[in-house]
């Protein structure tokens, strides 16, 4: 899923400060699944906003509301009938979202209530890790299923570089060596000899270095 | 004008600004096994307290939701605290430990909108200990007092 967690207040409380209506939007897919922009979390902010804004002595008129999702048209267009009496909406999905708002809706002024961190795992119940970067031509079949570019420190193709101590990256000791688990598990599976081949340099042009990217499959369109 | 009040004056004057004084408003969200227990037999022991705190009666200090305590301050109450049993003696095993996580979030979102993380704070109060109970409203209600009435009042 997509990982994010919302901004500090103060900084959202500047983003709409004297804006007098406003639409906080939550998400049902990957912001709901990491508790950043939940129908709760959209609970939780609006009362925090409210409280902030009366303190100040600016009131401020919120609706809150929460999406299926807001990636897809048929969802972001059910907005279309009330957006217009909105000042701006404060989006808590992904960035995805705020910009599908944007893109939807020319005259709206589209905020992000979240940093949108990477695509990750719940490694228990409340915390949450980075696994993959996106980076348009996956080569998990060389690395035993672990990704180099996502959860190397360097984004190292035939690491391990020097720093790797016991396990663990010099960068910061409470990341593990990716290289490392990559090698103990090759290990396990009895392809370390998949370790003797070095990896070519990556083709990045399809990776986000290649300006944005797009997928078309014309058997799904209508 | 410049007249002095008499003695019967002065003293309505003075009964008038104790009443107005400031009485904190303060809600307690306790849990039914032990602190409502010990709310209950300082009732019963008939232990003074200040006459600021409202109960709200948990199943367990696991339900205290953050939107609970938000909402609550929302509504105007001066301060809110949470009451659990003792570590290591929930009836539901760790209810007060997910609430003493939640209090400390709820803490950080109240500094950062400027109403003050103190006017929030967790306590745990086992069955058989009205003088804990009574020493939580206690110091709540001295420590809000310092504070001030929720500025949003
Ligand atoms: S808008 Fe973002 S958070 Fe919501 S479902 Fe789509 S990708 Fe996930
Ligand atoms: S190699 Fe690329 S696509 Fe595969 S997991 Fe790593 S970043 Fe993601």
């Amino acid at each position: 899923m997509i990982v994010a967690e919302r901004k500090p207040i103060q900084e959202i409380l500047s983003m709409i400060s004297g804006l007098r209506k406003i639409l906080i939007l939550g998400c049902k897919g990957c912001v709901t699944v990491c508790s950043a922009g939940s129908e709760r979390e959209v609970m939780i902010l609006a009362t925090i906003i409210r409280m902030g804004r009366k303190k100040k002595d600016e009131p401020i008129e919120l609706v809150e509301r929460t999406l299926v999702r807001q990636c897809d048209p048929e969802f972001i267009d059910q907005l279309s009938d009330s957006i217009g009496q909105f000042d701006a909406v404060l989006s808590m999905a992904c960035g995805v979202g705020v910009n599908f708002l944007a893109d939807r809706y020319p005259k709206t002024i589209a905020l992000p209530a979240v940093n949108t961190k990477f695509y990750g795992v719940a490694e228990e119940q409340g915390v949450w890790s980075e696994r993959c970067a996106g980076c348009g031509d996956c080569i998990l079949n060389l690395t035993g299923g672990l990704c180099p570019v996502a959860r190397c420190s360097k984004g190292l193709f035939n690491g391990p570089c020097g720093g790797s101590v016991n396990g663990k990256c010099e960068i910061n000791p409470d990341i593990n060596c990716v290289w490392q688990l990559i090698y103990d598990r090759l290990k396990g599976l009895n392809q370390l000899d998949k370790l003797d081949e070095i990896l070519p340099v990556k083709d990045w042009g399809v990776s986000s270095h290649g300006g944005p990217r797009k997928i078309v499959r014309e058997d799904l369109k209508i | 004008m410049g007249q002095q009040m008499t003695q019967p004056e002065t003293r309505v004057i003075k009964g008038v600004n104790k009443i107005m004084e400031f009485q904190p408003k303060i809600e307690a969200m306790i849990c039914t096994y032990c602190t409502y227990t010990a709310a209950d037999m300082a009732g019963s022991q008939r232990l003074q307290y200040p006459p600021t705190v409202r109960i709200v009666k948990y199943p367990c200090t696991g339900r205290v939701s953050i939107l609970h305590i938000l909402k609550a301050f929302e509504a105007g109450a001066d301060a809110v605290f949470v009451g659990g049993c003792e570590i290591g003696s929930c009836h539901f095993v760790e209810g007060n430990l997910r609430a003493t996580e939640r209090v400390a979030y709820a803490k950080k979102l109240l500094a950062e909108t400027g109403l003050g993380g103190d006017r929030l704070e967790m306590f745990y109060i086992g069955a058989s200990d009205p003088h804990k109970f009574v020493e939580a409203v206690t110091q709540m209600t001295e420590r809000v007092k310092r504070m001030g009435p929720n500025p949003l009042k």
